[in-house]
């Protein structure tokens, strides 16, 4: 190689590497920006092209496009596809409710300093790290209506036995119940955080004034929490919206024998799954795709509300 | 907070949910397959098999080393329950994907599907073309529903008919015989009930979809059918109205306990395992639940009953509950064909059969050998059944998940004791809808 060749070789050298450090932290996170678009965008926009088309049984078959017939059917189905985007808001509502009080009164149980503290925040938070589809199973043995431990349970108090999960009316709100036992924990986690960090001086100050003990929490604790609610009910919200593992595990598919726990990602799976229905499936993910993002954006909107 | 932080988590979800409903890729082109001779050498292929929790899969997992032995291949297994396996199908399959060889399917929920989508590799040929394996030798019956469009697309390795299960002592204590009509079924499962509150009557699968093939029985020994000669729903008939009502009964009059409306076998072969019921009709195959003494507690009290006469008769199911299929993108279709004929070949059905599955060849039926260590009462049940038997146990027809949806609806009201006239009258109209679609 001339030494022409060699000067050159080293300039490009350094031309790459002086460009590379301007531009390093593209160069650095270009990589897993590309990998983690393409893993949202992929799916996703073959997900919308299937909801525009009549794939059904095998998606290698040939299939024509159809325009916005699947969105139709879903939105004028009555019998499935509503019933499951009722569900769909009762069960994420009823859950987020209960665990936001009830997350609120552990949270503020564990505030002040005492003994033993390490040990309660540890009990408190086991449920947490139970599997979905182990505490679905779990709960179903329990609430098992004739040798279940919770029937056993209310007997000694003379309560007669109860269907729980084996009876339509009440088994969305059984599962209900188990998701706020799994999941109030992460609740008060967040919201002691929140807690531990408020200023002490306004509440301070609220004492002497003579303010009672509930109307700090509510006229000072809760206008001083609220980012850290917001961030709570809306990491919780989403979650609770797409809850499929404790559902399938509990009730099978089709969200058991009268659809009663059957929510939007439960259908969808069904459809997918069961019934090879690629078309619809799509138009209802897409749907519940917008869904999903029209809640974050109501939720960003309320949690800017002071 | 920003809404680009917040956003990315639910986006995530969202796309990973949307992403489970559309995995596909390129399909492979297959390659030709050539008609492979006995002494084929396989050393160094690796052969991917993929199978249900079932008997034959316990029975034939423990012979898979001969195979290895014998042909140099290496057998990698996938075992998984139903209704996963049907999901790992229905993802692998529809992304073409070549790391399934062999599969273990249902000919008759997904004979049909998986062979019109062009999943199954045709082996009319190689099939027909091995005289010692000889396919003359499978069962008419079960080799139909492994056919497509007259090719063979799958070998059928388990057949089942619906036997009616019962138990001896309660029986026996109840003064009561072992009722040979549907009508003595009912008097008998009330008897026993009256006499122990405490057990069930009669336990049965009661979940939608579920108890379709089960109450099948009762459907055809009532004169009723699925579909009709032209094509439209048969479930609004007479015959099977009053099929609905009397499976409904049968389950919710001799029983104190809730009934638990989403009863697979699993569930349903557990209540009688605890010994809290005195009949269930299934499947055959599943005896080895009953009699086995570490999963019943009632081993030893076991009867087996041809099942009962209704008033068409004495119609269970006589079906192909399983066979094996090769994938028709796999890379490897030489190898798969060896492995599924050595794993349907004669030697290793009654070798299986030895073990409690009930194969689809003939001359195993006829080998006094294979069927030694079967209960007597189980055989004379299992032969009575068989002439009897009906072909089909749920709609014949494409997307079956669906069509058992449909006509199992009157079955949960039924049981709840709900409004059965006005279900029935819904599920007809649906189920017309669906077969018009079914094309």
């Amino acid at each position: 190689m001339s030494d022409t060749a060699i000067r050159n070789q080293a300039s490009r050298r350094e031309r790459f590497s002086a460009w590379a450090n301007k531009n390093r932290k593209w160069v650095l996170a270009g990589p897993s920006m590309i990998f983690v678009a393409l893993l949202l965008t992929v799916p996703l926009g073959w997900t919308l092209f299937l909801s525009f088309t009549d794939a059904r049984r095998s998606v290698r078959r040939p299939f024509d496009l159809n325009g916005i017939d699947n969105y139709v059917s879903i939105l004028t189905d009555t019998a499935r596809f509503w019933p499951a985007v009722g569900r769909t808001f009762a069960f994420t509502g009823g859950a987020l409710f209960f665990q936001l009080v009830l997350g609120m009164m552990v949270a503020l149980l564990l505030w002040k300093p005492f003994r033993g503290q390490g040990v309660v925040r540890t009990i408190v938070l086991l449920p947490l790290v139970a599997t979905p589809v182990a505490v679905g199973m779990m709960w179903r043995l329990l609430f098992e209506p004739n040798i279940g431990f919770v029937n056993e349970f209310i007997g000694w108090f003379g309560i007669p036995p109860q269907p729980w999960l084996a009876d339509p009316n009440t088994s969305l709100a059984t599962l209900t119940f188990v998701d706020v036992w799994q999941w109030t924990p992460m609740v008060a986690l967040i919201l002691l955080a929140g807690l531990t960090s408020l200023p002490e001086e306004p509440l301070e100050a609220a004492r002497v004034d003579g303010a009672s003990s509930w109307q700090r929490f509510w006229l000072i604790i809760v206008p001083l929490m609220w980012p850290v609610i917001a961030v709570a009910i809306l990491l919780r919200g989403i979650d609770a919206l797409k809850t499929f593992d404790l559902l399938y595990a509990t009730k099978g598919k089709g969200g058991g024998a009268f659809n009663d726990v059957e929510t939007l990602n439960v259908y969808a799976y069904g459809l997918s799954f069961d019934y090879n229905e690629y078309g619809v499936a799509s138009a209802v993910l897409i749907f519940f795709f917008l869904m999903i993002l029209g809640v974050i954006w109501i939720l960003r909107m309320l949690s800017k509300v002071k | 907070m920003k809404l680009s932080s917040l956003a990315s988590r639910p986006i995530a979800a969202a796309a990973a949910a949307v992403f489970v409903g559309t995995l596909v890729a390129c399909a492979p082109t297959p390659d030709p397959v050539a008609v492979v001779d006995d002494k084929v050498d396989l050393t160094g292929q690796t052969i991917r098999v993929t199978l249900a929790n079932h008997v034959w899969t316990e029975s034939i997992k423990p012979l898979i080393p001969q195979f290895e032995a014998e042909t140099g291949a290496k057998v990698e297994i996938t075992q998984l329950a139903e209704d996963q396996l049907s999901d790992q199908y229905n993802v692998k399959l529809n992304a073409g994907t070549d790391e399934i060889d062999v599969m273990m399917y249902r000919p008759l929920q997904e004979n049909k599907l998986f062979a019109s989508n062009g999943y199954l590799y045709d082996i009319t040929a190689i099939a027909s073309a091995d005289a010692e394996w000889d396919w003359a030798d499978f069962q008419p019956g079960p080799a139909a529903l492994t056919s497509y469009e007259g090719a063979v697309v799958g070998v059928p390795i388990i057949t089942e008919r619906t036997t009616l299960y019962y138990r001896k002592d309660l029986l026996e204590a109840a003064g009561v015989a072992v009722p040979t009509t549907l009508d003595e079924l009912y008097a008998a499962a009330a008897a026993v009930h009256a006499a122990n509150p405490d057990v069930a009557g009669y336990i049965g699968r009661t979940g939608k979809s579920a108890a379709v093939t089960q109450f099948s029985a009762f459907l055809h020994s009532f004169g009723g059918t699925w579909i009709n000669a032209d094509g439209t729903s048969a479930i609004g008939s007479a015959q099977a109205r009053a099929a609905y009502e009397y499976y409904g009964k049968l389950i919710r009059d001799h029983t104190n306990a809730t009934i638990n409306p989403e009863m697979s076998w699993p569930e349903a072969v557990a209540v009688f395992q605890q010994g809290q019921a005195a009949f269930i009709a299934d499947a055959d195959s599943l005896y080895k639940n009953f009699t086995d003494p570490e999963k019943s507690t009632v081993s030893d009290k076991i009867g087996f009953a041809p099942f009962p006469a209704g008033p068409a008769g004495s119609k269970p199911y006589n079906v192909a509950a399983w066979a094996l299929g090769i994938n028709d993108a796999s890379a490897n279709k030489a190898a798969a064909w060896e492995f599924v004929k050595w794993a349907t070949s004669k030697a290793i059905t009654i070798e299986t059969a030895k073990l409690g599955v009930m194969g689809a060849r003939t001359s195993v039926w006829a080998n006094a050998a294979a069927t030694a260590e079967y209960p007597a009462e189980l055989i004379e049940a299992i032969q009575i059944n068989g002439a009897n038997g009906v072909g089909l146990d749920r709609p014949l027809v494409i997307s079956v998940a669906r069509a058992r949806e449909l006509v199992g609806e009157p079955i949960v009201t039924a049981i709840a004791g709900g409004n059965l006239a006005s279900s029935i009258d819904k599920a007809t109209a649906d189920f017309d809808a669906f077969l018009l679609d079914d094309k």
